[in-house]
Formats: structure tokens, C-alpha cells, sequence
């Protein structure tokens, strides 16, 4: 009995065994690509057993996972090994997949007030030596910086000069001058990198007077002022030889390239069959402007008229010849303008003329 | 690449409607897909919406042609229909002419 459980025992140990070296090993037709410094693995085998499992592939692809993971570990077993406080670890090699960037690239800064004048003035950086000779302590020292080569305030003897007050305290003076340098330099930087950080935002740059304008922002500046009237910049005169604005025209708008496709197939049928009907279409609001307009223009007339009757002496002929026009027709589009407008002119004024017209109405051939 | 504005449509269908007449809805209107005309570079391009989004990947300045070109509209936005239109539009044209193989031929 022993015996056998003794056999049994170890056959169900082989038994493990060989189960969990075929668990351990996996058979790929392609080697996966590993990067084992981002614990990457590539497994670029043709997923031929995820296409035929069908609807649901849970099954399958819980295996494929497993077995990829089971490859990556064991790879990662083959790494180099070192001990850290009582661990064991394994030492990952340098990533090679380059990863894209996270955050977007940062945006130019702007100019620092030095940049700006420098620009402007043409001024570029000279070539400077780092070491210059110090005299006093005869050595090489920087040029700025710790030790460096003249520094005013670590003299020991300094000459009170002619018109200074005798009593005070000229090492004193000196610190003080250089600790308010430090200060204004400090200052100066955090105004640059405020300008830096607002001035990502659209940049209202040059709108506020300064006087230190560039040519650009000047020109900016006056833009937006033209623009900032009541009418928009309509009724603004240009200098002499300004020149008008670049891009300032309406900016055109497009539909967008994927937009609903059923409503522009529905806006080209309602199109061709606006184009198709051999009745010219009535435009409603263009023909009840037209009506309200002319209706205008005979009230004007009429009421011209009545004043001109008003002041002349003696009846001369009234309300003048018959007029064209008469009642506008309906319909839409008129051809060739007839009705409203061939009234425009008032009858009124035909007194200059020199044939004496008149009052009313047009003559009539 | 960009769809067309109701002016420029308005232009190219009167201008295929002198060739196809009302057929010309047929064209819009496809039992089989969703076919658009899109804009680029002054050409008319008549292009299912399929290769249509395909296109939309490639940058502007880098994309030639997608579909069949229409034809294109000129420095003056009159529309000129080209020859590569021909295979939309001969099926749907209102008058067509059969020639003989020797029919040409005046001797």
C-alpha cells in the first residue's frame, strides 16, 4: 500500500511537473518583440484563433493574454538581478520605443524688455572672455559671480570722496547700492516672466501705451482704435498715404467637410428642382419690399406736390399728366425694371429745366 | 478640400443639366452610397463618401485627386466640365449617338 502511494506520489509529482513547464513554456510561430524597459511586448502572430471564435471572444483572448504575459515574465527572469534591501530585483534595460509626447509644445515666449531694445537698436551680443585678470589679487577670476575680479564691495580701503558727507559710511554706501541692484534685477525678472506667462493668452500686446512700442504693435494699436467706434470704423477717414489694412475683409465660411450628408443631399434636389420648374419662382420678401418701396416713392411724390401747388401763384395745371405706372403688377422677378423706379426723380424740380416744364409727371411722347 | 457653396452648385448643375437634364438628380441622389462633390483646388470632384473621409487624412498640399474629377471651376468661377466626367454622365444623357465601326469613314 505504502509502495504504491509512494509511486503514486511520484508519478503525481511528475505529473506537476510537466504541467507547469508546458504552463511556463509557450509555442509562437512568431518571436514577440519585447521592450523590456517599458515592459513592452509586440506579439505580431496573425490573431487567426480570435477571427473564427465568433461573437464572443472572451475565451480566447483571455488565453492569448495569458500567454503573452507568461512570455514577457520570462523574459523579464533572464535579466540581471541585483539585491536592494533585502529584495531581489531585476535591473531593466534602457526603453527603446520612443513614447509621444505628453503635454503639447510649449509656446515661444516673448521678448524680455533687454531683447526688445536690443532688436530694435541692432544690438547683438559681444564675445566675452570668462576669466579676467584681477589686479589686486593677481590671479584669473571671473568675470561676475563669487570672487569675482573688481568687486566694489570687498575692498578694505575706499577714499572718501571730495563732496561727500565725512561721517558716513561709504562701505555701507556700496552694499546698499548692490543690494538695491540685486533687488531691481530680481524685479526685472519676475516682470519678464509675468509678461511670459500672460502673454500666452491672445496677446493684447502694444494696446496699452508705453511709449516703448514697436512699429507692428503702434500699427496694431491704431487698427483696433479705427475699429473701436460706434460704426465700426465705417465713417474713419485714412491719412493721405495710409495704406488700407491687410485681411480685414469678411472672412468666408464654409460648410464643414463631413457635415450631415442627407441634409446637403436634401439642399441639391430642393436645388435642381428649384432649377427644373419652368415657372420663374415668386421671391416673397423681394417682391413686398419692391411694393412697400414704390408705395413709398408715390406718397413722396404726391406730398411734393401738394407743397409746390402750395406756393405757386395762380392754378396752372394740376396734378400733372398721367403717370406710367399705376398699380404694381404682381409676380416677382420683373425684367427690365418698369413700375416703381421710373418715377424717381420729383416733378418738382423740372422748374430748372429749360423747356419750363410743367409741374407732374413725366413728359410723354 | 471642401464641399461647395450654394453658388458654386448652382453654377455646376446648370451647366451638367445642359448634358443630363433632370437625370441630374439621379447623380445626387445614388440608390447604391452617398455620393458628394467636394472642392479642391478649383476641381470638382464627384466621390463617394467612403474614399471621401479616406481622403480627409491627407493633408491638403499633398492630396492630387479623389474620386472622378467633375471638372473645375475657373479664375472667373465659370465651370468647365472635363471628359472625366464622361462616364457618370453618358448613361443619363438626354441625346446620344451610336456610330457605326466603318461609319465615319466618307469613302
Amino acid at each position: 500500500m505504502e509502495g504504491q502511494s509512494v509511486e503514486e506520489l511520484l508519478a503525481k509529482a511528475e505529473q506537476d511537473e510537466a504541467e507547469k513547464l508546458q504552463r511556463i513554456t509557450v509555442h509562437k510561430e512568431l518571436e514577440l518583440e519585447f521592450d523590456l524597459g517599458n515592459l513592452l511586448a509586440s506579439d505580431r502572430n496573425p490573431p487567426t484563433g480570435l477571427r473564427c471564435a465568433g461573437p464572443t471572444p472572451e475565451a480566447e483572448l483571455r488565453a492569448l493574454a495569458r500567454d503573452n504575459t507568461q512570455l514577457l515574465i520570462n523574459q523579464l527572469w533572464q535579466l540581471p538581478t541585483e539585491r536592494v534591501e533585502e529584495t531581489i530585483v531585476a535591473r531593466l534595460p534602457e526603453p527603446t520605443t520612443r513614447l509621444p509626447r505628453e503635454k503639447p509644445l510649449p509656446r515661444p515666449r516673448p521678448l524680455t524688455r533687454w531683447q526688445q531694445f536690443a532688436r530694435l537698436k541692432g544690438i547683438r551680443p559681444k564675445k566675452k572672455t570668462n576669466l579676467v585678470w584681477d589686479e589686486v589679487s593677481s590671479q584669473w577670476r571671473r568675470r561676475w559671480g563669487y570672487q569675482r575680479a573688481r568687486d566694489d564691495t570687498k575692498e578694505w580701503l575706499i577714499e572718501v570722496p571730495g563732496n561727500a558727507d565725512p561721517l558716513e559710511d561709504q562701505f555701507a554706501k556700496r552694499i546698499q547700492a548692490k543690494k538695491e541692484r540685486v533687488a531691481k534685477n530680481e524685479l526685472n525678472r519676475l516682470r519678464n516672466l509675468a509678461r511670459a506667462h500672460k502673454m500666452q493668452l491672445p496677446s493684447a500686446a502694444g494696446l496699452h501705451p508705453t511709449g516703448h512700442q514697436s512699429k507692428e504693435e503702434l500699427g496694431r494699436a491704431m487698427q483696433v482704435a479705427k475699429v473701436s467706434t460706434a460704426s465700426v470704423g465705417r465713417f474713419q477717414e485714412r491719412l493721405p498715404k495710409e495704406k488700407a489694412p491687410r485681411g480685414s475683409g469678411k472672412k468666408r465660411k464654409f460648410q464643414p467637410l463631413f457635415g450631415d450628408f442627407a441634409a446637403e443631399k436634401k439642399n441639391q434636389l430642393e436645388l435642381l428642382r428649384v432649377m427644373n420648374s419652368k415657372k420663374p419662382q415668386l421671391d416673397v420678401t423681394r417682391a413686398t419690399n419692391k411694393q412697400m418701396r414704390e408705395e413709398d416713392q408715390e406718397e413722396a411724390a404726391k406730398r411734393r406736390k401738394m407743397s409746390q401747388k402750395g406756393k405757386r401763384k395762380g392754378g396752372r395745371q394740376g396734378p400733372g399728366g398721367k403717370r406710367k405706372g399705376g398699380p404694381p403688377s404682381q409676380g416677382g422677378k420683373r425684367r427690365g425694371g418698369l413700375g416703381g423706379k421710373m418715377n424717381s426723380g420729383p416733378p418738382g424740380l423740372g422748374n430748372k429745366r429749360k423747356g419750363g416744364q410743367r409741374p407732374g409727371g413725366k413728359r410723354r411722347k | 478640400m471642401r464641399p461647395l457653396t450654394e453658388e458654386e452648385t448652382r453654377v455646376m448643375f446648370e451647366k451638367i443639366a445642359k448634358y443630363i437634364g433632370e437625370n441630374l438628380q439621379l447623380l445626387v441622389d445614388r440608390p447604391d452610397g452617398t455620393y458628394c462633390f467636394r472642392l479642391h483646388n478649383d476641381r470638382v470632384y464627384y466621390v463617394s463618401e467612403k474614399i471621401m473621409k479616406l481622403a480627409a487624412n491627407i493633408s491638403g498640399d499633398k492630396l492630387v485627386s479623389l474620386g472622378t474629377c467633375f471638372g473645375k471651376f475657373t479664375k472667373t468661377h465659370k465651370f468647365r466640365l472635363h471628359v472625366t466626367a464622361l462616364d457618370y454622365l453618358a448613361p443619363y444623357a438626354k441625346y446620344k449617338v451610336w456610330i457605326k465601326p466603318d461609319g465615319d469613314d466618307p469613302g
